[in-house]
């Protein structure tokens, strides 16, 4: 099992996010983040002073997926999220040690 | 103030002695017609008025019409045109107010013959009335009321003016208006510009500041400001409003206004000066948020409103009223108690120095003082919700109707025209600061547009009724770029950390208006001039150099009295109750460590 975490552009979340549904994505959890990277942040003027807004808002999706379904994920977070300029954000991909449903209290893949 | 009265009871008896004996003669007239027609010569309609005018005031009085019939022609034909034109002067003159059973007409065989011009006359005269209709009204009772009242009091009790309406209800609508302004106008533009963890305290200290300032102003505030004193400050004639309102006759005194003859309650001038003092009070706030104690604010305003605003107000704005002007002789004793800019001849019409120059510069000060914010210029600073600030700059602006065209103190053309300069001088400073932001940065932006609309109201204050419709567009346009200076290059020389820009704003925009103000208030561009005879109020214009050299001159002592006012004060409250709350206090936010509350639920 895999943990794909991805930070792409807020206003592409719904295409992540159908992306994901259509190639078999259980569920993921999305938390509204920011952060600085190669995109710079931009300047804001109020009446005199200046402002540097370093970090920009990103919309962080995380999702837990099984090891044969991993490299769909990506690709399909990919292509959603994808505008080809600067700061389209990344994806991360870390091993997932144990998943267990709450409800069930099912382990492994079946948690999925 | 009760000086004012007691002048304006003297007036009564001196100026209105004649006008009401002016009005007991009647305005009789003959009319012209236009050979062989029955229409009123459109010049006839002031003599009807004045007609209508000594009817009304003469409910006994009756009216004949008498003609003539042309003596040359048909005799038919002349006598129908007699008729018609009889029925026509009748019918001018039901128009204007006169009721038909006290129009007599002349009865066909007495109409004379005449030839000529006076072929074509119809004379209005009072019919000639015995001495009956006297004797059937209330004999004797005259006498009585005569004998038991000494008859120097009788003469101007019954000819003391009476207000008018029109101009009551626009004044409570004004005052009313100028509240607004302050709460919530003021209130969220400034709040809106501070960070959300001082939100509530911004607004608390203009709420409150407000509030206290009100009541300072019915106890001792608007007599030490609008009672005869010396040409600095009023005296305490009007302690705890007395003599506004006398609950046991039932009567109000009243206050002058602008033209002869023409009052307002007293109390509701009062009111609507209260406004003025309460929202100039608030203005400061502005320069020293999000870092000040709140107990701070209050003890400095109370001082500062004592030994600034009262005395700036009673040297701009207090005078003897136009009745007191009766005569030629009376002039230089008046003019001695008048205030000292008023004296000067400044011209600020609804307080670009006593509002806005005196909080402006007073805001400086405690910018000054009270030294900068934590963090100022390296951590982000930016406001937290400027949609509020929009909101109460619109506010404010809709609420300066009251504050400039209520300055006229009378619903009518100086109100007018206050109100018209009053909207598009705003409109023309939103434009120039959003243009001036679109060069300097290629942006304009929602706080530019709102900060611009503000400066224009404040430039245009002490212009409104005095400068013409395009010179409010210019004062506008100028303040709009000047103003933007204001928060950015003048800020930066200056060094102060004023926060919500009082001084670039109120200040600069004041100072602009009141110059600018002695520039188009001539005829020659456009303005409508100054009284220069307040015997006969006669306009006139003084010259362009010589007004603005005056209205200098006004800015100049409002800067320095001012200054020095707050310097004093903010250092009695530096070394009593301290300026400052602590510096875990300010980082924590105003709002948890001042009032014990926050803003918004997170």
């Amino acid at each position: 099992m895999k943990m794909v975490t991805a930070i792409v552009k807020p206003f592409k979340l719904d295409e992540v996010r159908e992306a994901l549904s259509a190639i078999g994505v259980q569920g993921v959890t999305v938390t509204e983040v920011k952060g600085f990277g190669r995109q710079k942040g931009h300047t804001e003027l109020y009446r005199g002073a200046e402002y540097v807004v370093d970090f920009l808002p990103k919309v962080k999706i995380e999702a837990a997926v099984d090891d044969a379904l991993v490299e769909r994920v990506i690709e399909a977070i990919e292509t959603a999220a994808r505008t080809g300029k600067i700061g389209d954000g990344k994806i991360f991909v870390s091993p997932l040690e144990q998943v267990l449903r709450i409800r069930t209290g099912e382990t492994g893949k079946d948690a999925l | 103030m009760k000086t004012l009265f007691r002048w304006a009871l003297l007036v009564a008896a001196f100026v209105l002695a004649p006008l009401a004996q002016a009005a007991d003669v009647f305005p009789g007239t003959k009319l012209l017609f236009d050979t062989g027609k029955a229409d009123i010569p459109a010049s006839a309609a002031a003599d009807f008025k004045a007609i209508a005018g000594y009817m009304a005031a003469h409910p006994e009085a009756k009216l004949k019409l008498s003609g003539y019939v042309d003596s040359t022609g048909p005799a038919d034909l002349n006598k129908a045109l007699a008729k018609d034109r009889a029925m026509a002067v009748s019918a001018a003159l039901k128009a204007a107010g006169v009721p038909e059973d006290r129009i007599v007409m002349q009865k066909p065989e007495d109409i004379t013959a005449g030839d000529g011009e006076q072929a074509r006359k119809v004379e209005i005269s009072l019919l000639a009335v015995a001495a009956a209709p006297a004797t059937s009204a209330t004999p004797a009772a005259p006498a009585a009321p005569a004998e038991a009242a000494p008859p120097a009091e009788a003469a101007p009790a019954a000819a003391a003016p009476v207000p008018n309406k029109g101009d009551v209800a626009w004044m409570l609508v004004s005052t009313a208006l100028v509240i607004m302004m302050t709460v919530p106008g003021l209130a969220l533009f400034y709040g809106g510009l501070v960070r959300s963890k001082n939100m509530l305290s911004v607004l608390m200290q203009v709420m409150v500041t407000f509030s206290m300032i009100v009541v300072l102003w019915c106890i001792y505030g608007y007599s030490l400001a609008f009672t005869e004193g010396n040409a600095f400050i009023g005296g305490f004639d009007r302690l705890f409003m007395k003599g506004l309102f006398d609950p046991a006759a039932g009567t109000f005194a009243m206050a002058a206004t602008f033209s002869k003859g023409v009052v307002i309650p007293e109390l509701l001038f009062a009111a609507f000066q209260a406004t003025f003092a309460g929202i100039t009070c608030c203005l400061i706030v502005g320069a020293f948020a999000e870092r000040i104690k709140f107990s701070a604010v209050l003890l400095f305003s109370a001082l500062w409103f004592t030994f600034s605003y009262a005395p700036i107000a009673h040297m701009v704005w207090y005078w003897m009223g136009p009745d007191a002007y009766t005569a030629a002789d009376v002039v230089d004793a008046m003019n001695a108690k008048a205030g000292f800019l008023w004296q000067m001849g400044a011209l600020d019409f609804a307080g670009g120095t006593v509002v806005h120059i005196n909080a402006a510069v007073a805001g400086l000060v405690g910018a000054f003082m009270i030294g900068k914010r934590i963090g100022y210029g390296k951590e982000a600073m930016a406001p937290h919700n400027l949609p509020l600030t929009m909101v109460g700059a619109s506010l404010l602006w809709v609420g300066w109707f009251g504050f400039n065209a209520g300055s006229a103190l009378e619903s009518g053309n100086s109100a007018v025209l206050a109100f018209m300069n009053t909207f598009s001088a705003t409109a023309a400073a939103v434009l120039a600061w959003c243009l001036g932001e679109a060069l300097m940065r290629g942006k304009a932006s929602m706080l530019g547009a709102a900060s611009g609309a503000v400066a224009g109201l404040v430039a245009v204050t002490p212009a409104a009724g005095n400068v013409g419709l395009m010179a409010a567009i210019v004062i506008g346009f100028v303040a709009g770029f000047a103003c933007l200076w204001g928060v950015n290059g003048l800020k930066r020389m200056l060094g102060a950390d004023d926060s919500l820009d009082v001084f670039g704003v109120h200040g600069v925009g004041g100072i602009v208006g009141a110059l600018l103000t002695g520039v188009f208030n001539t005829q020659a561009l456009g303005g409508p001039g100054l009284v220069t005879d307040w015997v006969t109020a006669t306009v006139g214009s003084n010259g362009i150099a010589t007004q603005v050299w005056i209205q200098l001159k006004a800015v100049l002592v409002t800067v320095v009295w001012s200054g020095v006012v707050a310097f004093v004060a903010f250092k009695i409250v530096d070394l009593t109750i301290g300026l400052r709350v602590t510096e875990e206090a300010e980082r924590e936010g105003l709002d948890i460590s001042s009032h014990g509350e926050t803003a918004y639920s997170k």
